[in-house]
């Protein structure tokens, strides 16, 4: 990945190549992912290649190689490994959504297809238009009341709509969105914003108790705001993945701005009790506990039938086993909304515990990347938001797996890429062009200063902090 | 702020952990329990969605499964469903799961399910193949041993007799095998309603079958136990001459009636309807001929109740000894009994009942040289390519009674239907060894029970039945006399093995 450059300039010797070509070739091996997968399903369900594979393998390579020759014009330096990543979740998301659009008669695959161009579209916007990442510092105030005012949508009359107990949906005209998907990337800026500014009066102030370094009492407006808006979106939204998702990434960037771990443990300690005192006070909260720990008896005739969804999902996985009944042997569509909150059941029955790793480590590849884009990052702002955005995933990716997979209580949350949605997948497409963003800026050689200013002089003039 | 990061990157690392560790238990080590949960609906769609192996009667399937278009794929349907419902039996999405209560209804879509299946480890070598292949799995075939013909006489002869309403059973058997050649029992079924992909014509067929006074889900053959009557005299006989105390040739008691030893009154006063049983003593032929009651409960008094329940437990009372349809009822000989009941027991009356099959088993012992064997149903397991993959293994049961004894038995029941009581059963130019019954329900109100036992050739038997008429409705109490009534069903059985 490196090489050392022959100048003497210490810590940053390391230049980093542009490695634009192994990009390219990844995302031919990701286009042969989503395209084949496509092909695979039309031989398994209907054995015989799908007719519109041409056009449709046509329209998703036009969009990944429009992808790829932006972030040559726009991010010559950014991470060669992402893009790929990306783009063969998404095209196996797009697969396994066909599959069950043929099992179920519905159209969410070619909707899904056009919202990925929308997030392509997007992907080539921000990277176009944010030529420097920092510029996003003058926003941090805005895009943090867009964040609440999106959050609060939900709960407005006429478009706010209650699906699934959750009310984290809005309706306008045909379409319906989900505001938490975009409020995460406000968010994300917004907290990378303000912590830069605010990090050294959180850091240093406070006292030591118990081994621990607590923080001052005033400090703790903003972590106690937060913790008030994540349970109110568990009490009045009902929807517990956002509240986890949200809190968990402010404390991780707190954490990551201020190197305190006091932080975390105050805003564990908030976060466990809200939690527990939701549990203690609210039904929908226990439904979701017992369901978790005692699927069975929430299952079959008798029951309350409120298990029948992630039953159904541990039964399709299992069903799969090692490696998979194949695409079209399994019955994906067993599972309610298979192509959205439980894609992951889908894809552990048909393509089995392989497939399911393989999903699995793509997304680790994706978090790994955004937090190496944080540590090599030569601004505050982009660390924080590399790490943020990174964090985000990471937590999304095990709420959502986790709660599929029966490892943790359930909770309504879509699979980043795979998962039917737009609002999710544009976001998501946002997310990944910031993250190429910071990268591009962070492996990006420095502009040589040696020839203008006085050798002697060159370690007064470096402006740009580089590591703490 | 890069050692937060890195924290924060082993902390990510721990939660894909976590999730890889989690998904892989739920994968491997929980998948089996959750596949062979009664509540997973994909491992029981696949398992009635498959093409399941044919079971074969002859060259002619009974039972197989044709391909439909509908989300199941493939129809179980039977050919002959009136004929062999209780041995079939049917599979419907109820009873495609594994068996799970012992005391279920298993016939050979039950007990022979793995391998109809194709999950036999027989099949395994099959199976690899087809995945291979990539085809889908094929269940195996079952062969039953079954006489088609001997069959289709049995069922025709009981329901000529029995009618459409009425209840009995005929069991046939191979006596030098065990190989159980005809096995009917009335009231049938049609088993295509219980197994079609309508679960509301199935839950309906099942609640009618059900709800049937007549029972006709009950497989009388084998589930049924009645007092056999005279048809244990056999057993008796044989009891009397392995004491060695008599041979066929001599004389045993008789005389018109005879009060059982301890009773005074007519409760316990024998006599023989009046049949000519001689003052005192008469041949054994003769007594065998008349059936006398009053010679058989005297020698079943003189032999003891000890002697006797160990010749009908060597006969296979109080046993279980059948395997292919399940559950048997067991045929009952009582113990410790004092001596009236000994007496009764003589005669097949008391605490005595034995299944059609059990019937058939004790005549086919003395067909084969005294040698009972272990009945069976099923004769072969196949692939599905119809290559035999397995056979059943010919086994001894018991040594019911020595080759001599048999020997003088055959001669008995070979004298009592060429001039006795079994005379409807008699085949020109064919030497037949029979036994009639009618046995007294001991109710009044329930007619008799008629029986009928043989087997022929008598020198190389091929073949022993035992014919049972529960309840034959609209005829005369009076009517109903095991060799009236059975005898020509017995007849046409033994003369369809015969002559194939």
């Amino acid at each position: 990945m490196t090489t050392t450059s022959p100048a003497p300039s210490g810590p940053l010797a390391f230049v980093h190549r542009r490695r634009r070509g192994a990009e390219l070739f990844l995302l031919v091996l990701a286009l042969l992912v989503g395209i084949g997968a496509y092909a695979a399903v039309g031989i398994g369900v209907e054995e015989s290649v799908p007719a519109d594979l041409v056009g449709y393998g046509g329209w998703l390579a036009a969009l990944i190689i429009t992808c790829h020759v932006v972030v040559r014009l726009a991010a010559p330096y950014a991470d060669p490994v992402l893009l790929p990543v990306v783009a063969a979740l998404n095209g196996l998301g797009l697969a396994v959504i066909h599959r069950i659009d043929l099992d179920q008669g519905s159209g969410f695959a070619s909707r899904q297809l056009t919202w990925m161009s929308v997030g392509v579209g997007l992907f080539i916007a921000t990277l176009l238009l944010l030529r420097d990442h920092r510029v996003l510092t003058r926003f941090t105030y805005t895009s943090g009341l867009g964040a609440i005012v999106l959050l609060l949508t939900p709960m407005m009359p006429l478009i706010g709509n209650e699906v699934r107990g959750a009310r984290i949906w809005i309706q306008l005209g045909p379409f319906s969105l989900q505001p938490g998907e975009v409020a995460k990337v406000l968010l994300v800026v917004a907290f990378a914003g303000y912590l830069v500014q605010h990090r050294d009066a959180l850091a240093l102030a406070g006292r030591r108790v118990l081994f621990v370094d607590l923080p001052r009492g005033r400090d703790l407006g903003p972590v106690l705001g937060m913790w008030l808006i994540s349970l109110g979106i568990l009490v009045f939204q009902k929807d517990l993945g956002s509240s986890l998702l949200f809190f968990g990434l402010f404390l991780v960037m707190l954490y990551v701005a201020t190197e305190r771990p006091g932080w975390l443990v105050v805003g564990g300690a908030l976060f466990l009790g809200g939690a527990l005192a939701a549990w203690r006070i609210f039904g929908h909260v226990q439904t979701r506990v017992d369901i978790w720990l005692d699927p069975f008896s929430h299952y079959g005739a008798g029951t309350d039938g409120r298990g029948e969804q992630p039953l159904e999902a541990l039964f399709g996985m299992a069903w799969g086993g090692l490696i998979g009944r194949g695409f079209g042997d399994g019955d994906p569509a067993r599972v309610p909304f298979a192509e959205s909150d439980f894609i992951i059941a889908a894809i552990g029955e048909e393509l089995g515990l392989t497939g399911l790793m393989a999903v699995l480590l793509l997304y680790g590849i994706i978090v790994e990347r955004a937090l190496r884009a944080a540590l090599i990052s030569r601004d505050g702002f982009g660390k924080l938001l590399a790490a943020g955005l990174g964090a985000v995933l990471a937590l999304q990716v095990f709420v959502v797996v986790g709660g599929v997979t029966g490892l943790i209580p359930l909770t309504g949350l879509t699979t980043p890429f795979l998962s039917y949605g737009g609002s999710s997948l544009v976001a998501n497409w946002v997310i990944v062009a910031l993250l190429l963003r910071v990268s591009d800026l962070a492996r990006r050689p420095l502009p040589d200063l040696t020839g203008s200013a006085d050798q002697g002089s060159d370690d007064d003039t470096q402006v740009v902090r580089v590591q703490r | 702020m890069n050692k937060p990061i890195r924290t924060i990157s082993v902390f990510c690392l721990l939660l894909f952990v976590a999730l890889l560790a989690n998904v892989t238990y739920l994968q491997f080590w929980r998948a089996d329990g959750l596949n062979d949960d009664p509540n997973n609906r994909r491992a029981l769609d696949e398992r009635f969605s498959q093409q399941r192996g044919a079971i074969l009667v002859g060259n002619d399937p009974i039972a197989r499964s044709e391909p439909v278009d509908d989300r199941y794929d493939y129809q179980r349907t039977y050919l002959k469903p009136l004929l062999y419902s209780h041995l079939t039996g049917w599979f419907n999405f109820y009873n495609a799961q594994p068996a799970t209560c012992a005391g279920c209804q298993q016939r050979v879509e039950q007990t022979y399910n793995e391998l109809l299946s194709g999950e036999d480890d027989r099949l395994f070598v099959t199976r690899l193949v087809d995945l291979l292949s990539n085809k889908e799995t094929q269940g195996g075939n079952v062969q039953l041993t079954i006489d088609p013909a001997a069959q289709q006489a049995a069922y025709d002869g009981l329901r000529a007799v029995v009618g459409p309403e009425g209840e009995g059973s005929v069991v046939a058997i191979e006596p030098r095998s065990g190989k159980v050649l005809a096995m009917v029992s009335l009231p049938t079924f049609d088993p295509n309603a219980l197994a079609s992909h309508d679960l509301s014509e199935v839950n309906e067929a099942a609640e009618r079958l059900e709800a049937d006074d007549d029972e006709p889900l009950l497989n009388r053959s084998i589930q049924t136990t009645l007092p056999p009557g005279s048809t244990f005299k056999i057993v008796t006989a044989a009891a009397a001459i392995e004491s060695g105390d008599y041979e066929a040739d001599d004389l045993v008691p008789g005389g018109p009636s005879y009060q059982l030893p301890l009773t005074s009154d007519d409760s316990g006063l024998i006599d023989n309807e009046g049949r000519d049983c001689g003052s005192d003593r008469i041949p054994f032929a003769q007594a065998m001929e008349n059936s006398c009651n009053t010679t058989f409960a005297r020698l079943a008094v003189d032999l003891g109740a000890e002697a006797m329940q160990e010749q009908a437990e060597a006969f296979g009372f109080n046993q279980q000894y059948f395997e292919d349809l399940l559950p048997q009822a067991t045929s009952r000989f009582p113990e410790g009994m004092n001596e009236p009941q000994t007496g009764q027991t003589g005669i097949g009356q008391f605490e005595v009942a034995a299944t059609p099959l059990q019937m058939a088993m004790v005549v086919a012992g003395i067909a084969n040289d005294g040698s009972v064997m272990k009945p069976y149903l099923v004769d072969e397991v196949q692939s599905p390519e119809f290559d035999q993959i397995d056979a059943t293994d010919e086994e001894e049961l018991s040594e019911a009674v020595s080759a001599s004894t048999a020997d003088q038995l055959t001669e008995l029941m070979v004298s009592t239907v060429d001039v006795g009581t079994a005379n409807p059963a008699a085949i020109p130019g064919i030497q037949v060894a029979g036994k009639t019954g009618t046995a007294q329900s001991g109710q009044d109100d329930v007619a008799p029970y008629a029986w009928f036992v043989s087997f022929a050739p008598a020198d190389d038997p091929e073949v022993a039945v035992a014919v049972m008429i529960q309840d034959a409705p609209g005829r005369a109490r009076g009517e109903i006399a095991g060799g009236l009534l059975g005898g020509p069903i017995a007849k046409a059985v033994m003369e369809a093995v015969i002559n194939r």
